[in-house]
């Protein structure tokens, strides 16, 4: 049910929007996140690595638990890699549901959980062409990655 | 890859500081966890030693399942050794 899709090119939130809704007469609402790339602290540019394989292996993974916990009519997961700046689409989430509280809730879910559950990294690049990877921020909550060595509490939502 | 080796994967700035991307070495004597797994790569030399040093910032995934210093490493095994992810 979950359209699930790792892709360098831009989207287009539209055509997106019209082929999570054909053909589905029960949708009373859809939920929608972009994330854009921002132009921060001089970036210029972004590059997005990720792990062929794995990463649509969590997405996949990520839709399915909240096809599980929402009454979704469809879902849509789609995230870029490459070289991206800023002003870019760099993310897409859509939830389709019969009502507006599980279409806002699941995007919520979808969109934290693809943030610390599935394996992308960023590097920045700024105006002096300095480079640098993005640290993710402690305790950012939801990873369910497990570290190698201490940090703080486990996630909230593995406990 | 035959059936005693363990395909290793590298990512962002891990794969920089290692210096390669993915290598396939035989699942070395001892190591049953990520965790030995892990203490076995940094004797592998200075890269290894500067990208592993620190496993607060070194997250692992086997057989592309997030894992932990405790799962279990088998020969034939995918190992990918990474950063906190930052997609989004």
């Amino acid at each position: 049910m979950a359209t699930v899709r790792v892709q360098a090119e831009p989207f287009d939130v539209g055509a997106e929007m019209a082929a999570l809704t054909a053909g589905r007469t029960g949708i009373g609402g859809i939920g929608c996140f972009v994330g854009v790339v921002r132009a921060t602290g001089g970036i210029t540019a972004m590059t997005l690595e990720h792990y062929p394989g794995m990463t649509e292996r969590a997405l996949a993974g990520i839709a399915e638990q909240a096809e599980q916990r929402w009454d979704l009519l469809g879902c849509t997961l789609i995230h870029r890699i490459g070289r991206l700046t800023p002003g870019e689409g760099i993310v897409l989430v859509l939830a389709a549901s019969g009502h507006r509280q599980a279409a806002l809730e699941a995007t919520t879910f979808l969109i934290d959980w693809l943030k610390t559950g599935a394996p992308f990294w960023k590097k920045e690049r700024f105006a002096d062409g300095k480079e640098a990877w993005v640290e993710a921020k402690e305790g950012e909550g939801l990873c369910p990655s497990t570290p190698l060595g201490p940090v703080g509490p486990r996630p909230l939502y593995f406990r | 890859m035959r059936g005693s080796d363990l395909h290793l994967l590298y990512f962002a700035w891990l794969r920089e500081r290692v210096g390669k991307a993915e290598e396939v070495i035989t699942l070395p004597e001892g190591v049953g966890t990520v965790g030995d797994l892990l203490a076995w790569l940094r004797g592998r030399g200075p890269g290894y030693a500067a990208a592993l040093a620190n496993a607060r910032t070194v997250r692992c995934a086997v057989n592309q399942d997030f894992a932990g210093p405790e799962t279990p490493v088998r020969a034939g095994d995918e190992v990918a050794f990474f950063p906190p992810v930052t997609g989004g």
